[in-house]
């Protein structure tokens, strides 16, 4: 299977979407190699500001640019995007409901041998709490590019959400994506997996095993955090009676909260969280992190037979 | 160069002076808010939208305008009685400041008031949008101006240095920004809390072009943005040296008049000496 990593799609997307809109502007914090935001800087240098190492003044610009009717793509690691900005992307772009799309690359804890410091956990429950503000996790490569392309085409702030590792693709580039619209990838009756990210893929070879010993699930990637696509979620609780909730993020603020708020209300079924419990991030290599923090097949697998235990 | 004339010079004086009736009635009507720091920007926020800048009420968005973005944001009412003055909407709704849903917000909100340029109040913020707004400005070729005012009291948050580095480094001379200097933050005076000082300095090191000039003197205000004008390649600063609570004795260069209203008795006594 092909890999690539979703901050290269991003990347792509950008080159794309710049050349079809004449307004699109892209904004980074001296981190453009990274966020992949170069290749759109070397193409289009009249539409894209660095703004050094300055994520407040970074969100900052971005408002007024917004304000001034550009649609504003603004990058740097989410760890710095939601974290160290947070109160400007509150303040100046959400209050305001402006047309910026905060794209925050190295999120979770792939990020690798960095560290703690720089890996975020908490980015989604931050930027989910804030009222009116999207928030979208893509799976691979191909449906970052739909995301980005869904995303300019919709009004108001939203927050992107990139990982620096390559991870396999699962889409076409002929797929189809709705913002708030979960993807129904496999249907199965004893329970449902609802992942995002790079957990999804993960998700859909945990099926495959648990397939193996006579355990059907559905896996669902449910690519927008918010607004969560509740309808999917209560259908799913209802199908299947069980959820696991998949992500590389903590597991308090995030998808699995979502989806907790969600069943818990219309339709309370056993759903366990798996994510990072409540604990930083430390230095090793993506692979040895994700095992190390329980982001595996194998775990995933594991935590469904524990879920179908307590039925 | 603009001309200036007794003629505009009362202009703007008269407004600055129908401004700040305006401030003291909303703000005793409100029950809160801050009335020394809008006093404090009156006479130049008159200068700006009814001398300087080119606007039309009639048509709040129209993409050539120049802009006006209040950074201290506390001083919501010294904008909201410009933009009434100016014929952005009644000014019987100034009497709705603070009120539950009133456009007229704590804090300007852009969404709800036509003219409000920016959301603003938390510190720091409006300069880096006025700064966006510049840069917006430079890519689309146009000619309209970006003007902003920041308190002496915000040049305490680092986000205010993030955006004047930027504005250097991109030349924006379409932007212009006044330092409200009055003197004095919610604490004390800012020499005591955190000292700015010296302020000129600081922005002459970060790339900008500085002027000062007396906040309350209409005709020399009016002076000092023709000669920002003809800056070419930075921005300016213009420090003002102003006073908290211009225009009412018992409230001048008072601390505690940062964030109280008047009373009805002190709004009485208030208008007495506006006049």
């Amino acid at each position: 299977m092909e890999k690539q990593a979703t901050r290269e799609a991003y990347g792509k997307a950008l080159l794309e979407l710049g050349r079809e809109y004449q307004d699109i502007v892209v904004l980074d914090a001296d981190l453009s190699k990274s966020t992949k935001t170069a290749e759109f800087a070397g193409i289009f240098p009249d539409r894209f500001i660095n703004a050094g190492i300055a994520e407040q003044n970074l969100m900052g610009m971005s408002a007024g640019l917004a304000a001034a009717g550009k649609v504003v793509f603004a990058s740097t690691f989410a760890v710095f995007a939601a974290g160290r900005a947070f109160e400007q992307i509150r303040n100046s772009i959400a209050y305001a409901e402006l047309n910026v799309k905060v794209c925050a690359t190295h999120a979770g804890i792939t990020v690798g041998e960095d560290g703690g410091s720089h890996q975020s956990v908490e980015d989604v429950a931050l930027m989910r709490s804030i009222p009116g503000m999207c928030v979208v996790v893509p799976a691979d490569g191909a449906s970052t590019r739909q995301v980005l392309r869904k995303l300019y085409k919709r009004s108001g702030p939203a927050y992107l959400r990139l990982g620096r590792l390559a991870v396999p693709n699962i889409y076409d580039d002929d797929l189809q994506l709705e913002i708030g619209r979960g993807i129904e990838l496999k249907e199965g009756k004893d329970a449902t997996i609802i992942g995002c990210g790079i957990m999804v893929e993960k998700a859909l070879q945990a099926s495959l095993i648990l397939a193996g010993e006579g355990i059907m699930v559905s896996v669902v990637d449910m690519h927008t955090i918010k607004p969560l696509d509740q309808e999917l979620v209560i259908r799913k609780a209802k199908e299947t009676g069980a959820i696991l909730t998949v992500e590389e993020h903590s597991i308090i603020g995030g998808l699995g909260s979502a989806v907790c708020e969600v069943v818990s209300e219309y339709c309370p079924v056993p759903v366990l969280r798996l994510g990072i419990e409540d604990q930083f991030g430390q230095s090793g290599s993506p692979d040895e992190l994700l095992q190390h923090y329980g982001l595996s097949v194998d775990k995933i697998a594991q935590k469904v037979r524990n879920l179908l235990k307590i039925l | 160069m603009k001309v200036i004339n007794d003629q505009a010079v009362q202009q703007v004086e008269e407004k600055a002076l129908a401004m700040k009736r305006h401030i003291v009635t909303m703000l005793c009507e409100a029950g809160s808010g801050h009335t020394g720091g809008s006093l404090s920007a009156s006479d130049i926020v008159a200068c700006l939208y009814f001398w300087e800048m080119n606007i039309d009420p009639e048509h709040p968005n129209w993409e050539d305008r120049d802009r006006f973005v209040l950074s201290k944001g506390h001083a919501a009412p010294v904008l909201y009685a410009a933009l009434a003055e100016r014929g952005y909407f009644s000014v019987d709704k100034l009497m709705s400041l603070r009120k539950l849903g009133s456009p007229l917000q704590g804090h300007p909100d852009k969404r709800k008031l036509p003219g409000v340029e920016a959301s603003t109040g938390s510190l720091g913020q409006g300069i880096s949008w006025a700064v966006g707004m510049a840069l917006a400005g430079k890519m689309d070729k146009k000619d309209y101006r970006v003007y902003a005012m920041v308190g002496d009291g915000e040049l305490e948050e680092g986000m205010v240095w993030e955006a004047s580095m930027a504005a250097a480094h991109y030349k924006l001379d379409n932007l212009l920004v006044f330092v409200d200097h009055n003197g004095l933050q919610i604490d004390g005076r800012i020499t005591e809390v955190m000292s700015p000082e010296p302020i000129t300095d600081k922005f002459r090191a970060f790339g900008w072009e500085v002027m000062t000039v007396d906040g309350h003197d209409s005709r020399a205000i009016m002076k000092v943005l023709n000669s920002a004008r003809d800056v070419k390649g930075k921005p300016v600063a213009i420090v003002a040296e102003t006073i908290k609570g211009k225009g009412c004795s018992f409230m001048e260069n008072r601390v505690e008049w940062h964030g109280t209203a008047p009373n009805r008795e002190e709004k009485e006594k208030a208008l007495a000496e506006l006049v």
